[in-house]
Order: structure tokens, then C-alpha cells, then sequence
């Protein structure tokens, strides 16, 4: 099996330009919340810096080509932070930014969680938490029989670990030493109606992951170098699934929602959205 | 069945480098002669359905014939979401195979029995849900579950039970088999009870009627125009399944027929109460319990057809 390479990034940019990308996004993911009026703007804004760094510092994947069998998965399996992988296919290419316009009006193909094949480059319609591990498992699974290298990377919350599926999914992959299955978990400490580690004990979770065999990882989840640095080591030589804590704020980027969960369902108002836009210097 | 599904897996596996059999660790030796040949396409999923659900969309999205097996009561209603999620809406061709359909395992006790499972998954927009006859039927359904573009479940029995066919029959999915021909009572049977309801129709003939008997194998999707044959041309229609008569194929009939201008035929529905069963003891006797032998069903069939002609 041919290792895996970067030659067939299809955009490279520098670490600075990603910055500029992740600031521009959380700006469309307020806009997109305050037009549509719809909640988890707090868990998009969580994620927005893993997305940019794995979608334009670490995956193969070809905007032009979305279902070439070799190329790298992402499977966002917190369905509710769907703005943020909406504008990030946006933005690389996908589709034409003016869709995410539509978002969430009726009769839009972008739904407020993303739905079977809704806009291409989206791999897995998701929603109900704890179905991406399993079904990215399958498809390394299908990967390696098939002879291709692709790497299958699965963006999940920290809520989302309170779900079964996701344990047997951690007890299957190492057994099968699936070593191109990653699970990212979006850390920020918060889920729906409060603390993650006072509702479930998720703590330790890198040594949770680590002792059910996995390669564990902790990184602060808006260092995109340290993102892409990390989510480039898959396979890492250890012939084991990779889990990468990273430790997120909810709300990161605009201050008055950064680890403040009511923005989880809070929609932002007409001044809020123009702060928030001062905030991030686009104005 | 199970033997049969065995075998016939085994064979088709190893011409079609895109099938993965899945298993939810059951089949102890079942698998010997596939896991020889096909080693790297035996997954032995353990004793986690949700994640093995899941697992066999991923496949299915990336291009491979995943089929999952385990005992039907886990990988039908445990891991329900996941079928109607990651198989059902994604619409991926995901084969769902459960043994021990109805009272097989009665011996195991009311968590192994498995009465309920068609009413749950048939109502999943996408699944088709296919419950063979026999044997033969079981391999059939299995090839025709291949080459169809969305999820199938097929709810098999256990192992030993005879064969119906003693020719190959024409299958496709949705087409019902007629397996006796008659002209006074019409007898649909769907999975493990073909060879109950044929022998219902023996009894039957004992009492001077003359009854067809229909392999009735996919209740998802209906067979609508042999439906309209026979309630159009039999005064009793009476659906025998080893499964609740909720939401089972009588249940789905009785849906059918409602949308139906009056026709001739009447319904009657012959399954397993609306009540856990949990008495010890075999399949045989719970079928005895639970009037589902052909002597209970010939009967009731007969009572019905008698009160519709007294009418």
C-alpha cells in the first residue's frame, strides 16, 4: 500500500491565509445563524479551526473530483455544527458560496444538519450523534480492502462521546488496527444543557482513548499549526487508530460567546451580529 | 436456512470481490469454509449491533456489498437507529441477514424472540424486507438482495427446515411464490411458517377445502397485483407469519386493503398475540401455545370461510 503523500493537495496555503480563512468563516457561521435564526452557533464556532486545518492543511481531496474512490474522508459527526462544514466546502470550492445564502430557508438543499449527498464533498449526512466513528470504520475498512491509502478523519463533540455507539466503535478499530481512522474530538468542555464532565464523567478522555488502544493525541484545537502538524502524522507508525483531543473554547472567536452556553442555542441579534463582525475586524 | 444462507454466501463472496460478511460474533464454525477462502472479508464484528450497523454503511458508501448477520432480535430492533440512519436514509446497499426470526430461539427466552422486528423496519422509508420460505428461498433472496441499490433485510428462520422448492422457483423481490394451488381459501405465508401454512392446507383439504397457498417472501414491497387477484377472487385471505399480527404482514395487508375499493376477499390474520410470551419451552410449543400450528390455523381459516358463506 502506497504511504501517503501530500502531493496531491490540490491548494496550499500558508498558516497566516488559514487564519484569514477560519476568521472569515466564523463571520459567514454568525451571519448564517442570525439570517436563518437557527441554534449551535456556539459548537460551529467550536470546530471552525479543525475544519480549515484539515481541509486546506491535511486532506486529499479534490474539489473537482468530490467521490474519487482514494480520496481522504471527513465525516462531521456533530451534524448540529453544519454551518461550519457548509461554509468550509463553500469556501474550498465545492459549491458556489452563494448557496450558504439559502441556508435552513425552506426548500434549501442545505438543511440546518446536512442531509445524504446534500452538496458535494459532504461524505456522511449526520445529526444524530454517534453514527460517524462506526460508519468511518466501515469505510477504512473498505479502504484497506480495496488497496487505497485514504485516511478517514471523524469530527466528533465531547457530548457526543456520552453515546454507546461511539465505545463500541472505540472497542472495534483497534482490534482491526485500523490505523487510518482518526476520531477528533472537539473538547470545549460544554454540551447541550451544561458541563460535559458533570453531566457524564468524560474525564480522562485522552487516557479513555488511549487505554481502549488507541494513538491519543491532545492539541489545542485552534493552533492551526499544531492541528495541521498532528492531523498530518495519520498513520502515525504505531498501527494503531489515532483519537486527537483538542481542547476547543465553544463560541471561540467572538467574545461574548466564547464558553458562554447559551450561544449553544442562542441566535444572534442585529447588533450582536455587527459586534461580533467588529470582533473578528470584518466589518 | 441458516446452513443454506451459509453456503450460498460463500459462493457468491467468492465471485464478487465487493460483498464483506459481517458478523455479530455468531455462527461458531458456521463460517469455517468462507473464513478459509474469503479471510480478509470475514469481519467478526463482536457483540456491538449499533457499531456493526453503522460499519456496514461505510462500507456500502465506499463501494463494497456489505452483508451483517447476527441473531435477529439484535440486529433488528437494538440497532434500529442506525438502520434507518446510516442504511435507510443514506439509501446504501446494506444487506441486513437476522437469524432466529420469530419464536426459532423460543427456547432462549422472550429476549430472543423476535416478533415485532418486521413492523419496525418495514416502516423504514428505502428497506426492503424479504422473509424467505425455505431453503431455497433463503438463497434466492440473498442473490436478488445483491443486485438491488438500497437496504434489504432478510429475516431467516434457524436451521433444518425443509425444503419447499423442489425446483428452483422464478424469485424477484416483490413478486409472491405460489407454492399450492387452490380455489376457496387463500393462505399467505411469509418466512419460517411456509411449511406450517402448507401443511394448514392439508388440514384443510381434510375438511373438503381446497386451499392455494402463497409464498408471500417480501413484505416490503407488497406484491399489490397478486393482492388484488386474491382478494378479488377468494372469499378468505388469511396472512400466517411467526411474527405479531401488528405490523407484521397481515398488518400491512390490513394497510393495503383499506385503501382498496370493497373487494371480496376477507382478512384474516394469523400470527402472535400482542402480549411477551414467557413460558419455557421450544418452538414447537410456543407455536402450540400461541395457536400457531396447522391444526389452529386450518380452523380458524375454516371458521371464517364457514361464517362468510353462511353470510
Amino acid at each position: 500500500m502506497p504511504e501517503h503523500t501530500d502531493t496531491k493537495i490540490t491548494q496550499v496555503v500558508t498558516f497566516s491565509e488559514m487564519e484569514t480563512i477560519a476568521r472569515h468563516i466564523r463571520r459567514k457561521l454568525v451571519e448564517m445563524s442570525h439570517k436563518a435564526n437557527t441554534p449551535h452557533l456556539g459548537s460551529a464556532l467550536s470546530c471552525v479551526d479543525i475544519l480549515v486545518a484539515a481541509y486546506w492543511g491535511v486532506l486529499t481531496i479534490d474539489v473537482k473530483n468530490p467521490t474519487a474512490p482514494d480520496r481522504d474522508r471527513f465525516i462531521l459527526s456533530k451534524g448540529h455544527a453544519a454551518t461550519a462544514l457548509y461554509a468550509v466546502l463553500a469556501y474550498k470550492g465545492f459549491f458556489s458560496e452563494s448557496l450558504l445564502d439559502t441556508f435552513a430557508e425552506s426548500g434549501s438543499c442545505l438543511a440546518e444538519q446536512p442531509g445524504p449527498n446534500c452538496v458535494p464533498g459532504l461524505e456522511l449526512a449526520t445529526g444524530s450523534l454517534g453514527h460517524g466513528l462506526s460508519t468511518g470504520i466501515g469505510m477504512a475498512i473498505a479502504g484497506r480492502l480495496q488497496e487505497l491509502s485514504y485516511r478517514v478523519f471523524v469530527l466528533m463533540s465531547d457530548g457526543e462521546c456520552n453515546e454507546g455507539s461511539v465505545w463500541e466503535a472505540a472497542l472495534f478499530a483497534p482490534a482491526h488496527k485500523l490505523d487510518r481512522v482518526v476520531a477528533v474530538i472537539d473538547y470545549n468542555k460544554w454540551q447541550a444543557t451544561g458541563r460535559s464532565n458533570e453531566i457524564m464523567a468524560i474525564e480522562p478522555l485522552k487516557q479513555k482513548w488511549e487505554s481502549f488502544g488507541w494513538s491519543s493525541y491532545e492539541v489545542n484545537g485552534h493552533r492551526l499549526k499544531d492541528l495541521v502538524e498532528i492531523l498530518k502524522k495519520v498513520p502515525d507508525g504505531s498501527g494503531k487508530p489515532i483519537a486527537i483531543i483538542a481542547h476547543t473554547i465553544k463560541g471561540k472567536g467572538i467574545s461574548f460567546m466564547e464558553d458562554n452556553n447559551n450561544w449553544h442555542y442562542r441566535v444572534p441579534n442585529l447588533e450582536e451580529l455587527k459586534q461580533a463582525k467588529d470582533e473578528l475586524g470584518l466589518s | 436456512m441458516r446452513d443454506a444462507f451459509a453456503d450460498e454466501i460463500t459462493s457468491l463472496a467468492a465471485r464478487d470481490e465487493r460483498i464483506v460478511l459481517l458478523s455479530g460474533d455468531i455462527g461458531n464454525r458456521l463460517f469455517d469454509r468462507y473464513k478459509l477462502r474469503l479471510p480478509d472479508r470475514f469481519i467478526n464484528c463482536g457483540v456491538a449491533e449499533a457499531n456493526m450497523i453503522s460499519m456496514t454503511s461505510g462500507l456500502a458508501l465506499s463501494g463494497m456489498r456489505p452483508i451483517a448477520y447476527t441473531i435477529n432480535s439484535f440486529i433488528t430492533v437494538r440497532c434500529l437507529e442506525q438502520i434507518r440512519v446510516d442504511l435507510c436514509y443514506h439509501n446504501v446497499p446494506g444487506i441486513i441477514v437476522g437469524v432466529g426470526g420469530g419464536l426459532s430461539y423460543a427456547s432462549l427466552g422472550g429476549t430472543h424472540h423476535s416478533c415485532e422486528d418486521i413492523a419496525f423496519l418495514r416502516v423504514l422509508p428505502n428497506m426492503t424486507v424479504i422473509c424467505p420460505g425455505d431453503p431455497v428461498e433463503t438463497r434466492l433472496a440473498l442473490r436478488a438482495a445483491l443486485k438491488h441499490e438500497g437496504p434489504v433485510f432478510i429475516r431467516l428462520g434457524k436451521k433444518g427446515e425443509r425444503i419447499i422448492h423442489k425446483q428452483i422457483p422464478s424469485f424477484s423481490i416483490g413478486k409472491a411464490i405460489v407454492a399450492r394451488t387452490g380455489s376457496e381459501i387463500c393462505l399467505l405465508g411469509t418466512g419460517n411458517v411456509l411449511p406450517l401454512t402448507l401443511e394448514a392446507a392439508d388440514c384443510l383439504a381434510h375438511k373438503g377445502i381446497n386451499a392455494q397457498v402463497i409464498s408471500f417472501h417480501t413484505i416490503k414491497p407488497l406484491d399489490r397485483e397478486l393482492l388484488m387477484h386474491v382478494f378479488s377472487h377468494f372469499s378468505i385471505v388469511a396472512t400466517v407469519e411467526e411474527h405479531s399480527i401488528l405490523g407484521g404482514l397481515g398488518g400491512s395487508i390490513a394497510e393495503w386493503l383499506s385503501d382498496q375499493p370493497l373487494l371480496k376477499g376477507r382478512l384474516l390474520r394469523i400470527g402472535t398475540p400482542d402480549h411477551f410470551f414467557h413460558e419455557a419451552g421450544g418452538q414447537e410449543y410456543a407455536r402450540h401455545r400461541l395457536g400457531l400450528t396447522s391444526e389452529s390455523i386450518a380452523q380458524r381459516a375454516f371458521n371464517a370461510y364457514q361464517e362468510m358463506s353462511i353470510n
